[in-house]
C-alpha cells in the first residue's frame, strides 16, 4: 500500500527530492556490492549496543537507588531534570567539546541522552517493589544475590523491557546525530555526505536499511526475550 | 535501641527456644503523636511447643512476631534464642513469588547449602503433583500449603505463624488446620502462632498467651494438657470461655 502509494506520487511528481523506490533499490543494492553498507550498518548497529550497554548499566542500579532511598531521590532530582529536559544536541556538542571528537565521547553522549530516561523509569519500578515479598526475602534469609534475581528483577522486568523499548529507538535516532556532528563512518556519517551530494536515494536506502536492522532486533530479540520472561504469566488459569 | 541478643543460656528459662523481654514499642503518628502500640511482654517458649497468641485486633500480635522475626527494630528489650535457629515463617497471605515454580519458591527459602529432599514433604502436604506449577495457577488453599512446605522445608528450630488461614473459608481452614497439625506432630518444632479466632487457638495449642488491647501486655498464661485428638467441640468450646473470661476483650469464637 505505502510503497504504491510512494511509486505513484515519484512517478507524478517527477522530482529529484523524491525518488521512486525502484531508485532507492537500486542504490541500495550499489551501496551493498560495494560493501560500504555492511560496513556503515555495522559502525552504527556498534555504536548503538555499546551507548544502550552503557545507558543500562548505568541507569538502572540508579533508578533502582532513587526509587528506594527517599535521600538519594531528593538529591538527585533537580540534576534529573536538567538532564531531562538537556537537549541531546547540546550535551553532544559538549561532550565533544570538552573529550574530543572521539568515540567515548560520542557513545558516552549518546548514553548520556538515554540514561535519564532510564532512571525515571526504573524510579517509578522500585517504588512499587513489593514490602511484602521484600519481608518474605528477609526472614527466610536471602543472600544479595539471590534477593536481586529472584525477588527484585522480576518485579522489575516491565520497567526495563519499557525502558529498553523506548531506549533502542531513541538511542539509534541519536546515534545519527552523533556520527552526523563528529565521526567518519556510520550511517549518519553516510546520510550526510549524500546530503550534501543531494542523493536523495541514497539517503533512504540507508534510512530503510537501518530500519530494516531495528525491526529485526525487535522481533529476533526483544520480542522473545520478553515472551520468556513472561512466561510464568501465561501459566494463569 | 532494640537489642536483639541470640545467644543460648537466657536468664528466665535456659532451655527455652525463645525468650521474649520486651519492654516496649512506641510509633510517632503522622501527625507526631507518640502511639504506645506493645506494653510489657515477657515470655518464653519451651522446645516443641505449639504456643498461640490470641488477642483483640490491632493489639500488637502481629507486630510482637515482626519484631521476633527481625523486621521491627525500634522496640526497647530483648527476643533471644540460640543464632543458629532457623525460622520458618508463615505469613497472613502466601507470599510466593508468582514468577517461579512451587518448587523452586520452597528450594529459594533453604538457606545456601541445605540440600533436603522434599519429596516427602511434599507428599505429606499434597503438593507432590503441584511441584512445576506457579502460584498463579493455584487455588487460596494450595498457596497456603506451599508456604507451609516453605517454612517446614528448612527444619525450623522455630516456627512463626501470622494468623495462616485468616481469609479461607471455614471448611478449607479446618481442613489445614488439621494438615498443619500432622505435618508438625511429624516434624516437632518450637511454634509461635497468631490467631484472632479462640477455637483455633485451642485446637492447635499446647500453651495459649492471651494479650489484651494495645499496647499489647501479656494478661494470661493458659496451658491445654488436653491431648488434641480429645479436644472435641464441647470441649473447645468450654476452653474458649475459659480464655474469654480472661481477657475480656477477646472477640468472640467464629
Amino acid at each position: 500500500m505505502l510503497l504504491a502509494l510512494w511509486a505513484l506520487v515519484a512517478v507524478w511528481l517527477q522530482m529529484r527530492a523524491l525518488p521512486t523506490p525502484l531508485a532507492v533499490w537500486q542504490a541500495l543494492l550499489t551501496e551493498a556490492r560495494s560493501g560500504e553498507l555492511a560496513f556503515h550498518l555495522g559502525a552504527t548497529l556498534a555504536r548503538v549496543i555499546a551507548a544502550f550497554v552503557l545507558a543500562m548499566a548505568i541507569g538502572v542500579p540508579l533508578g533502582i537507588w532513587l526509587g528506594t532511598s527517599r535521600t538519594a531521590d531528593r538529591l538527585l532530582e533537580p540534576w534529573l531534570v536538567l538532564l531531562l529536559n538537556m537537549p541531546a544536541l547540546v550535551v553532544i556538542v559538549l561532550a565533544y567539546i570538552w573529550f574530543g571528537l572521539n568515540e567515548v565521547a560520542a557513545i558516552g553522549a549518546v548514553a548520556l541522552n538515554k540514561i535519564p530516561n532510564v532512571v525515571v523509569t526504573l524510579r517509578e519500578g522500585a517504588r512499587s517493589l513489593s514490602r511484602e515479598l521484600d519481608e518474605m526475602a528477609t526472614v527466610y534469609r536471602f543472600g544479595a544475590w539471590r534477593r536481586i534475581r529472584h525477588v527484585v528483577l522480576p518485579q522489575l522486568q516491565p520497567y526495563i523491557a519499557a525502558a529498553t523499548r523506548s531506549g533502542i529507538s531513541l538511542i539509534w535516532k541519536i546515534v545519527l546525530v552523533v556520527e552526523l556532528l563528529g565521526r567518519s563512518n556510520g550511517v549518519g556519517f553516510q546520510i550526510h555526505l549524500y546530503f550534501q551530494l543531494f542523493d536523495v536515494a541514497t539517503i533512504l536506502a540507508y534510512t530503510l536499511a537501518f530500519v530494516a536492522v531495528m525491526l529485526v532486533v525487535e522481533y529476533a530479540v526483544l520480542q522473545p526475550a520478553e515472551r520468556r520472561a513472561r512466561r510464568w504469566q501465561q501459566h494463569r488459569g | 535501641m532494640a537489642d536483639t541478643v541470640t545467644e543460648s543460656g537466657a536468664t528466665s528459662a535456659p532451655d527455652a527456644a525463645l525468650t521474649v523481654a520486651i519492654e516496649g514499642r512506641h510509633f510517632t503518628s503522622a501527625g507526631g503523636e507518640r502511639l504506645h502500640a506493645v506494653g510489657r511482654l515477657h515470655f518464653s517458649l519451651p522446645p516443641r511447643s505449639f504456643t498461640c497468641i490470641v488477642g483483640p485486633s490491632g493489639c500488637g500480635k502481629t507486630t510482637t512476631l515482626r519484631m521476633i522475626l527481625g523486621l521491627d527494630a525500634g522496640y526497647v528489650g530483648r527476643v533471644r534464642m540460640d543464632e543458629r535457629t532457623r525460622i520458618g515463617t508463615v505469613f497472613q497471605e502466601p507470599r510466593l513469588l508468582p514468577w517461579r515454580s512451587v518448587e523452586q519458591n520452597v528450594r529459594l527459602a533453604l538457606p545456601a547449602g541445605l540440600e533436603v529432599p522434599l519429596d516427602a514433604l511434599f507428599a505429606e502436604l499434597g503438593l507432590s503433583e503441584h511441584r512445576d506449577l506457579f502460584p498463579g495457577e493455584l487455588s487460596l488453599g494450595l498457596a497456603r500449603r506451599v508456604a507451609l512446605a516453605r517454612a517446614f522445608a528448612l527444619e525450623p528450630g522455630l516456627l512463626v505463624l501470622d494468623e495462616p488461614f485468616v481469609s479461607l473459608d471455614e471448611t478449607t481452614a479446618a481442613r489445614l488446620r488439621a494438615l498443619l497439625m500432622r505435618v508438625w506432630q511429624a516434624r516437632p518444632t518450637t511454634a509461635l502462632m497468631v490467631t484472632h479466632d479462640l477455637d483455633e487457638a485451642v485446637q492447635l495449642a499446647d500453651r495459649v498467651l492471651v494479650f489484651g488491647p494495645a499496647p499489647a501486655t501479656l494478661c494470661a498464661t493458659h496451658d491445654l494438657d488436653t491431648p488434641r485428638q480429645r479436644r472435641d467441640a464441647p470441649w473447645r468450646e468450654a476452653a474458649a470461655h475459659r480464655l474469654r473470661a480472661a481477657g475480656e476483650a477477646l472477640p468472640g469464637t467464629a
